[in-house]
């Protein structure tokens, strides 16, 4: 074995993770795809680009950046992890090639990705995710063509529509699901983190000065344009999601900035065959761990919103107690050390629940929300699947969602499910009259990225492939 | 009483499902029962080859009609289940692989399979995406592939067409062989049928097991693996002279590699896990053969199960000792000579006399005989 722990991933929960493992004596190696830690909350910019950047996230991730730097925890970035099996081996596509990491303990903690509920014209270039506006925001200084329309629902519509006017964009408009009375009701919760609450308030502030209009209770219904957006059409809905009668606004526009939150990325716990469970307001189909994120497959833990959408703060005690679990399972630290150390971030997760999981019911998928995608929207973009393919599979008796894949190859491109995945399920049930827990969820599969096969090949020579014993004649 | 139905069929692979087909539309009444939706296991997974280079010399003569019905599926299945018909090339890249194709594909052509020995000159003009390095190849121009995923949809169609009582999500747990009829015991209750046919694949084991019969039946997890769309690379279906290759292209762009290199996993799991060397080797020798395949990015992979017998023929006749049950199943390359086999064996349970001889399972229920090594590469 190369190492008592492999950490996969260094956002919050993964760097979190590694340095309490590490801490601890453990010999731990983190790996993550991107150049530097941080995921994507905290996420470094670019080498080169130098930003006047004081942002908290920004203060924090450079701090996780200097803490992982100073500890013994080994990092692996730009590391493509294709495969995760045994008890365990991790391979990864790195800069020199194949590279393989054995350790008796993973910990996985690998976020989550992005929710877009189609509607026409989503494929359009032009049509940009929410988390993925902040990204190029923040790691790349890029702002979206202007006028821009930043739709969807949760916190990030603010973060984002102030981060762009603060870039020297223009918002035409922020367009959000959810009403006042939702912000309202949640206000009292929001307010446990003062900090975070004056921040939002911040950009409300600086969404209001602009004279950027706020659309409660809308979305959108259509992007438009030949080759590239030009319009979007906006409509009112109702709490549930569904789309009302009501007037519809036409707007010109550069970009739209669009997400409907965030799905857990839990493909490893699915790859080991973990126990799941299916829950709406943590974002989909997460492991089933015990308090200090051990899943069902002994050596294997979790961590992070790839556990549940719960966002940066819980990810970092979530991580932290993972990274304490694996040295106590591994013989690290004794039971009273473990205690004394896992005490601080239990109380902090009893502090941060109530905002949390506030965060996440604004982020969550409303119950009908799906009911506004039109028949011919294509909801698999990687295979061209629409809604009305999906529904005739359901007809054709496609009762879970694997029966659904094979009668539509819906989910079966590179992306692996990963963008239509959620919307698919939440179709089929609504369609067959289903639960979500029935519908299921898809199979995972190797490789948890698309990778060429060029890098997975290397240099060889034919005589050295162990090519195994023929058939029988 | 409840109704009892003429046949039970348990296993809804293709096997069960095409004769279950043949019964019903023979006229029977015929239900048809497995522990999931249609054809999700080998049936559904594996790699749709339907190739005469990796077919076992006794089954040619089967496969050899059986890829006729594939090709005609759209007549007599009445769904598309995306058959092609293409050339197939078996490659040799060293002398030794020369010689173990020559004298594979000998054995072949004997047994009725239109295979040719070509230079790899020649093996270029048939398919240019190779590469230079073959030596020789053996051309066979009734090869081809299907779709395996689309698979259950049409048969799914096909047996409610034909009337077929179909049970899928319904598990059967055991099987009492009473006087009347056989009784299947599932979670919703009882099922009868006067007769009964076992195919579940690897698992006709345990199956024959509810009937106290012993038939070991080896698991094999073959890996498998697809590229993302990528534009045209290769026009045929291509193979190795070991058969530890199977490569083809498919309509809608995406390369799908096989060759039955093994996985993790049984029978009561699964394909479990994917061993990542066994899979870069797989990866490898399929760039060698196609050198294009680098470029592509691999989308996905995964392990089905394949059924094998103790001398791997199949499993295809009735039960010895139990009238009117019969058994179905662990074909070799099962998904390219399963319809015509299952076929056979539905003309056998409809009364009539098979075209073909079956393959009764007693010689396997005797003691292994004492190993015949082979007597050539």
């Amino acid at each position: 074995m190369s190492h008592d722990l492999i950490v996969l991933g260094a956002g919050p929960a993964g760097a979190n993770a590694a340095l309490a493992a590490a801490g601890a004596g453990l010999r731990v190696v983190v790996i993550d795809e991107q150049p530097a830690a941080g995921g994507q909350v905290w996420r470094a910019p670019w080498a080169g680009l130098v930003r006047d950047d004081a942002s908290p996230e920004r203060r924090d991730g450079d701090a996780l950046r200097a803490a992982l730097a100073k500890s013994s925890a080994e990092v692996r970035f730009g590391r493509r992890v294709w495969s995760v099996g045994g008890a365990f081996r991790v391979d990864a596509i790195g800069p020199d090639g194949n590279e393989v990491f054995e350790a008796p303990r993973l910990i996985a903690a690998t976020g989550a990705h992005e929710r877009v509920v189609p509607f026409p014209g989503w494929t359009l270039p032009g049509v940009i995710g929410l988390a993925a506006a902040t990204v190029l925001l923040k790691s790349h200084g890029v702002v979206p063509a202007s006028p821009v329309i930043v739709a969807g629902c949760g916190p990030l519509l603010a973060a984002v529509a102030a981060g762009i006017i603060k870039a020297g964009g223009r918002v035409a408009a922020v367009v959000d699901l959810a009403g006042p009375d939702e912000w309202l009701r949640a206000s009292p919760k929001l307010l446990t983190r003062p900090a975070l609450m004056a921040q939002g308030l911040g950009w409300v502030a600086r969404i209001a000065g602009a004279g950027v209009p706020i659309l409660f209770r809308h979305g959108v219904r259509e992007a438009e344009g030949e080759g590239r957006l030009r319009t979007v059409v906006v409509g009112p809905v109702d709490a549930t999601g569904a789309p009302t009668d009501g007037r519809q606004t036409r707007y010109a526009v550069g970009s739209l900035v669009i997400g409907h939150g965030l799905v857990p990325g839990a493909e490893v716990p699915r790859l080991f065959r973990a126990a799941m469970r299916y829950d709406r307001t943590l974002g989909g189909h997460v492991p089933v761990l015990d308090a200090d994120g051990r899943t069902s497959v002994p050596g294997l833990y979790a961590a992070g919103d790839g556990t549940g959408i719960r966002g940066a703060a819980v990810a970092v005690e979530t991580g932290r107690l993972a990274g304490l679990a694996a040295a106590h399972d591994g013989g690290g630290l004794g039971p009273e050390r473990f205690a004394a150390l896992a005490a601080p971030c239990r109380a902090a997760l009893a502090h941060l629940q109530a905002f949390s999981v506030a965060m996440a019911a604004m982020m969550a998928l409303r119950p009908h929300h799906v009911a506004g995608i039109t028949a011919d929207t294509v909801i698999c973009r990687c295979e061209d699947v629409t809604r009305a393919e999906i529904e005739a599979a359901a007809d054709a008796g496609a009762t879970e969602v694997n029966q659904l894949k094979h009668f539509t190859r819906c989910g079966m491109g590179p992306c692996q499910g990963r963008m239509c995945g959620d919307v698919a399920a939440e179709v089929l049930a609504g369609k067959t009259g289903a639960t979500r827990e029935s519908v299921g969820q898809w199979t995972a599969r190797p490789p948890l990225r698309p990778v060429p096969m060029a890098d997975l090949m290397g240099r060889f020579d034919y005589a050295d492939i162990p090519i195994p014993r023929p058939a029988p004649l | 009483m409840s109704h009892v139905h003429d046949l039970a069929v348990v296993g809804g692979g293709v096997h069960g499902a095409t004769a279950a087909l043949f019964c019903a539309r023979g006229g029977m009444d015929v239900t048809l029962l497995d522990r999931g939706p249609l054809c999700r296991e080998a049936s559904g997974v594996n790699a749709g080859t339907l190739t005469m280079q990796m077919t076992r010399v006794a089954l040619i003569p089967y496969a050899l009609r059986a890829h006729a019905m594939w090709a005609s599926a759209s007549e007599w299945l009445g769904h598309d289940v995306g058959v092609v018909v293409c050339d197939g090339l078996s490659l040799a890249f060293t002398e030794q692989e020369a010689e173990i194709l020559t004298f594979r594909a000998g054995k072949r052509r004997e047994a009725g399979a239109p295979i040719r020995i070509i230079d790899g000159k020649a093996a270029l003009v048939v398919e240019p995406g190779l590469s230079g390095k073959v030596l020789v190849a053996g051309h066979c121009a009734v090869d081809g592939y299907a779709n395996a995923y689309l698979t259950g949809l049409a048969y799914r169609n096909a047996l409610i067409e034909a009337g077929v009582t179909l049970h899928e999500n319904r598990p059967v747990s055991g099987v009492d062989p009473g006087d009347t009829g056989f009784t299947l015991a599932t979670p919703a209750g009882p099922v009868r049928a006067k007769r009964l046919l076992l195919a579940g694949g690897v698992w006709i084991e345990p199956m024959l097991a509810w009937l106290g019969i012993t038939l070991p039946i080896k698991t094999l997890i073959n890996q498998l693996a697809v590229t993302e769309r990528i534009a045209p690379v290769m026009r045929t279906v291509v193979g190795i002279a070991s058969g530890l290759l199977s490569l083809k292209q498919y309509p809608h762009g995406t390369v799908v590699i096989g060759g039955g290199w093994q996985g993790l996993g049984d029978r009561e799991r699964g394909g479990v896990e994917l061993l990542p060397d066994r899979l870069v080797g797989n990866i490898r020798l399929a760039c060698h053969a196609i050198p294009a395949l680098a470029g592509a990015r691999l989308a996905r992979a995964w392990a089905g199960l394949e059924a094998e017998t103790r001398d791997a023929l199949p499993a295809a006749g009735p039960v010895p000792g139990i009238p009117d049950a019969y058994v179905c199943g662990s074909v070799h390359s099962g998904y390219t000579s399963g319809p015509y086999i299952a076929r056979l064996l539905a003309e056998r349970i409809l009364g009539r006399e098979p075209d073909m001889p079956l393959f009764p399972i007693d010689r396997l229920l005797q003691p292994e005989p004492a190993p015949v090594g082979e007597t050539a590469p």
